[in-house]
Order: structure tokens, then sequence, then C-alpha cells
């Protein structure tokens, strides 16, 4: 009988590494996604990837490109540094809701709207999860977090930010679209997108955000099955998946 | 090119663009905006690229970004705008990334006002950012040496992969005088692309990775041997410092920028009358020039540290002295500069003339 290989690593994940993320988070799958779409690209060696401050931190201990981190929120500021310097590189920044959406909100708006050719993988989940679950500018209405443990209320805390549809609202990014890698139905999709925004990339067309619904079964206080249909059944509602905008 | 009337931001600009700078990352702040407008016009002449930041938080990180390629890359601000810089600055010297970082000080604190200043020696020598770091900082006293330690700055950048900062007083951006600018030796020197981002191909398919980060005690506290032993190198190789007529001084008035030149002045004027009067000028203001300080000639009694701010060099000279001279100060805040006549004043007083 002859063996047929079912799973493999990508060749730009690091070899012989496993990942420390908990289980059932969706980083992982997120990581992963990025390794094989680096891998069809063939753009290994000129891909240069800015680390966020957040639980991905030590993305660069999984994916085999070079890095730089990034002072938190500040990825798409040091990206763009970089791509001034060499456009024929692929620049990409890997970012959280509380590095992109709060702390960061101003260096994300900037470099969209400079309509820079850069990728950004930003991974929405609902919370600050390396700090130990406080309200992100993210957490749904209600959601309980460990610095609103009553659930938010938006006449304190605001609305939850629908960054996609901001950004989108700008006229010089060229693509924005919002997935999830909560079931493997979902993400073949989403791997479609992150494709997408590092072709864009290759092809010279300019900026390119996908907003990745992710898990965080740990400080959501859920089992990781839980964590995913939680996710589909309550996130997914409120931040709806599709393309906002493509380049024509 | 020969000797041309400039002022100093733009002499400081096209120094830049003549030691090999061609990509320049500003935010607007008075009294440096000349720089920013010179490179937004001739970076594009050289092929070049500005960048407008959305603040100077945005500004250091484009710094930390384009200074990882391992090309010639800068920024300048003002003294508030610094402030907001300090974190990138930090995080720069932490993943040992090349930048360089112009300061035209102005009046603080706070918003303070928009005219000339010192008052940012203690936040650029001591770190205004958290951890164990330094960054070189260099203190022009003439249009001239703007320009050639502007050019310096990308030199030491390289050379020891370390942010570098000029901090020209506001009057050394705003005034005119005549520089020739050259192009710098170094101006073609390429990345190095044994650790520079984006020459991964090149080593082989062995990826550079940039960071701070050391989640265990043991390689973080390794990281900052590393930083400890080339800081050291740095004191070793990089001090600078001017002696102006001390080999027979009672009184030597200690100052840098601005208020150097104006203790040059008095000290001519001194001498003139016959009093014993020198100056010492640390040209590094990081590292600070112990060694010139420890030779100062046995004749000495007395020093005067005279600054544009209320004296924040003071403990650097008691440092270098050993606390071994009476140290007077004479400064001027809020924008002023003390006059010739004032620390003339000042010196008779302290000899008592
Ligand atoms: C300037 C600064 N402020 C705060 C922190 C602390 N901090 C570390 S990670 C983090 C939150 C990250 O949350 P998110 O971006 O949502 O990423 P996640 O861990 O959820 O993937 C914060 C606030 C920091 N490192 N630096
Ligand atoms: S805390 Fe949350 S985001 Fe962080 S690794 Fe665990 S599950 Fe993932
Ligand atoms: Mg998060």
């Amino acid at each position: 009988m002859s063996e047929v290989k079912v799973y493999s690593r990508p060749k730009s994940w690091m070899p012989d590494v496993s990942s420390h993320y908990c289980p059932g988070c969706g980083h992982g799958i997120a990581h992963r996604l990025v390794c094989e779409v680096i891998d069809e690209l063939g753009i290994q060696n000129d891909a240069i990837g800015l680390a966020p401050v957040g639980c991905a931190a030590m993305i660069y201990d999984y994916i085999d490109t070079d890095f730089c981190e990034a002072p938190h929120g500040r990825a798409p500021a040091v990206a763009t540094g970089i791509k001034a310097v060499r456009p024929d590189k692929i620049v990409y920044t890997y970012q959280g809701d509380g590095d992109l959406a709060s702390i960061g909100m101003g260096e994300i708006v900037h470099a969209a709207n400079r309509g820079m050719n850069l990728t950004v993988i930003f991974i929405n989940n609902a919370i600050y999860g390396m700090t130990g679950g406080q309200m992100a500018p993210t957490t749904l209405i209600g959601q309980r977090a460990s610095t609103c443990p009553l659930g938010r209320d938006v006449k304190v805390n605001g609305y939850p930010i629908r960054v996609s549809e901001m950004l989108a609202a700008l006229p010089a990014p060229g693509y924005i679209a919002r997935v999830t890698v909560a079931q493997p139905k979902y993400i073949t999709k989403a791997k479609q997108a992150v494709r997408q925004a590092f072709q864009n990339q290759v092809d010279g067309k300019g900026f390119s955000l996908v907003e990745i619904l992710s898990s965080c079964p740990t400080n959501w206080g859920m089992r990781p099955v839980e964590a995913f249909d939680w996710l589909v059944n309550t996130m997914i509602p409120y931040y709806p998946l599709g393309t906002f905008k493509d380049f024509d | 090119m020969g000797r041309v009337l400039m002022k100093g931001t733009e002499a400081i600009a096209e120094a830049a663009i003549q030691a090999g700078c061609k990509y320049f990352y500003g935010y607007p702040i008075t009294p440096q905006n000349e720089i920013p407008e010179y490179m937004s016009a001739h970076l594009p002449e050289v092929g070049g690229v500005y960048v407008q930041a959305e603040s100077e938080v945005a500004s250091i990180n484009m710094v930390m970004g384009g200074g990882s390629t391992g090309y010639r890359v800068m920024t300048s601000s003002s003294s508030p705008g610094i402030s907001l810089m300090s974190e990138g600055i930090s995080y720069i010297a932490g993943c040992e990334i090349p930048a360089v970082i112009v300061n035209v000080m102005r009046a603080g604190p706070g918003l303070g006002g928009i005219l000339p200043a010192q008052a940012d020696y203690l936040q650029s020598t001591k770190g205004a950012g958290n951890g164990d770091y330094n960054l070189i900082v260099l203190a022009p006293s003439t249009l001239q040496e703007c320009v050639d330690l502007t050019q310096l700055a990308f030199d030491l950048a390289q050379k020891y992969r370390n942010p570098v900062m000029v901090a020209a007083d506001g009057f050394m951006g705003q005034m005119m005088e005549a520089v020739e600018i050259k192009p710098s030796p170094t101006r073609n020197q390429p990345a190095d692309e044994s650790w520079a981002l984006g020459f991964m191909g090149e080593r082989g398919g062995k990826r550079s990775h940039l960071h701070s980060l050391y989640l265990s005690p043991e390689p973080l506290e390794e990281h900052n041997r590393k930083l400890q032993r080339k800081y050291a190198e740095i004191k070793k190789n990089e001090q600078r410092c001017e002696t102006y007529m001390i080999d027979d001084a009672r009184l030597v008035v200690a100052a840098y920028g601005t208020t150097a030149r104006i203790s040059r002045s008095a000290v001519n004027n001194l001498r003139a009358e016959g009093l014993k009067v020198g100056m010492i000028r640390p040209i590094t203001i990081w590292p600070y020039p112990f060694e010139t300080f420890k030779r100062l000639p046995s004749t000495v009694e007395h020093i005067l540290v005279s600054e544009m701010n209320a004296g924040q060099m003071i403990d650097d000279v008691k440092i270098a002295t050993s606390c071994k001279y009476p140290i007077s100060f004479y400064g001027r805040m809020g924008g002023f500069a003390p006059s010739v006549r004032e620390i003339e004043d000042e010196c008779r007083r302290i000899l008592g003339q």
C-alpha cells in the first residue's frame, strides 16, 4: 500500500516548532494561512513581517521570513518605513485588535489612507488576549471582560468598532475583507482573502487588509468548541463577513 | 560646492542628503520645519523618498522600519515631538537599528515656546525611553559643525547599529552662516546584508530577525550585557570635546552649542583684560567627554557651567571632575540665551574682579 501524505507543515513554518497558543486559539490557524500563501506565491525570501505586541508577539518564532518587532500598535508605521526604502519587498503586518484598533488606530488609518502597498493581517478576537482578557475596542455589546465585568455597556464604553467598514470608507485602500477561522468552511475563504491580500502587493496594487475573526477561548472563559460556536453565533452577526472593498 | 550662506535647518538637511540619506520621515513642528520641507523638495531629485508621517510617534517608527533595511534614514523634530518619539527610540536602541534623529531644541516644559533652548539635555543624554539604553548625542556649536556632525551621525549610527541624535539648539536651526557641504565619503556605503532586513535571498535563505523582546530573563540579561559592552566601546572611542585657552586658566566655562559660542566671545574679552579664563566644550554630550575633564590643567580653580536651561549639565560636570572644583551656574530659560556680557560679569564675580 502506498503512503499518501495528508498533512505537512508549510515550508515557511519554522522547522520543528510548535506554537505556544492556547488550545482552540485562532492565531495558529491564521499563521498557517499566512505560511501557506507565502509558500504558494514563492515569496519567502522577499517577505518582511512586522510582529505586533499581543499574543502573536512571537510570530517570528513560527513564520520563517525576515522580521522586525514593532512597538504596540505601530506596525503599519514601521512597515511604511521599510516599504519606502524597499518597494521591491513584500511587507506585511500581523496585528491584534487591541494593537490595531486601539493604541494603533492612528497608524492603521494613515497607512490605509496613503494607500501604501502593504498587507495587513488583522486578528479580531474581541479582547486583549495577552494581558488577560481586558475590554478591547472590538469587545461586543454585553460581552464580559476583566475590565467590564458586567459586560460592555455602550453608555460607558461606546460601541465595538467595525474596523473594516471604517477603513473601507477611505478612498485609498484597495482591498478590505472580513473572514473567520471559526470552521473549516470559513477557513477556505479566509485563505483566499489572505492570498488576495498578498497577491495585491506582489502586483503592486496597494493597501490590502484582511480582518480575521478569531477565537480566544481562554479569555472568553469557554471551551474551544464553545468558543468557535460563540464566534459564529455572536460575533459574525455584529461583524458581517465579506469583501468591503476591492480593486476594480 | 564652495562655501554658501545657509540657514541651519537647511544646512542640516543638505548635509544629510550629501551623507547618502535618501529616506526621511517627518512631522511639522517649529523651529525645524525647513528640514522636512527641504527633504520633500530635494529627496526626489536623488531618487529618495519623503514620507509625511501622521505624528512623531509614527515618524520615529517609520525611521525604525527604514533603518532596519540598513540604508541611511533620518527624522527631525523639536522638543515636544522628541518626547513622543521616546518609546520608538528605546525600541530602535533595543533592536540595534541605525537611525539619525535631529532635535532642534525649543523651550519647555510642555508646549513651552518655539524659541531656542537646550532644555532637552537630560532627556537626550539620560534617555527618556524605558530600559537601559543610550543614544549618541552630538551638540553642534556652529553651522559648519551642524553639517559635519550630521554627516558623522550617519557613520556612527551604522558603525554601532545605534540611534544617534544631533541635538541642535534652536539658534543653530534658525541662524544663517557660511557652510561648506561636501559629499560624505561614506555616502554610498551599502546596507550590511549580514543583519539588515530584505536580504534573505542574499543570505541563502537565512532570515534576519530584529527584536528587543526576550521573554526569559537569561537571554534578556545577555542582550543587555551585549548592549552595555557596545556602550562601553562607544564611551572609549567617541568622546569629542574642544578646549579653548585652558592652559593657564583659573576659571573654565563649560558650555556646548550656542552657549559655547557666546562663552567663547566672553573668554576672548576677559583674556583681553588679562583674566585667566578658558572654555571646555563637549561636542558629544553622550558619551560625555570625561577624559578631557580629567586632564584639565592644575591651574584650574573653578568651573562655570552655562546653558540655556536650569543647569541640566551640572551633574555631568561634577562627575567628570569628581567634584574637585567649586561649580557655579549661569543659565537663561524660556527662549533666552545668556549674553556675552552676562557671562563675563559672572566670570569676573567668580574671580573677585
Ligand atoms: C505601550 C504598551 N502599552 C501596553 C502594553 C501591554 N500589552 C501587551 S499585549 C496587549 C494587548 C494585545 O491585545 P491584542 O492586540 O488584541 O492582541 P491579542 O493578544 O488579543 O492577540 C497590551 C495592552 C504594551 N506592551 N505596550
Ligand atoms: S490568550 Fe487568547 S489569543 Fe492568546 S493564545 Fe490564548 S486563546 Fe489565543
Ligand atoms: Mg485581541
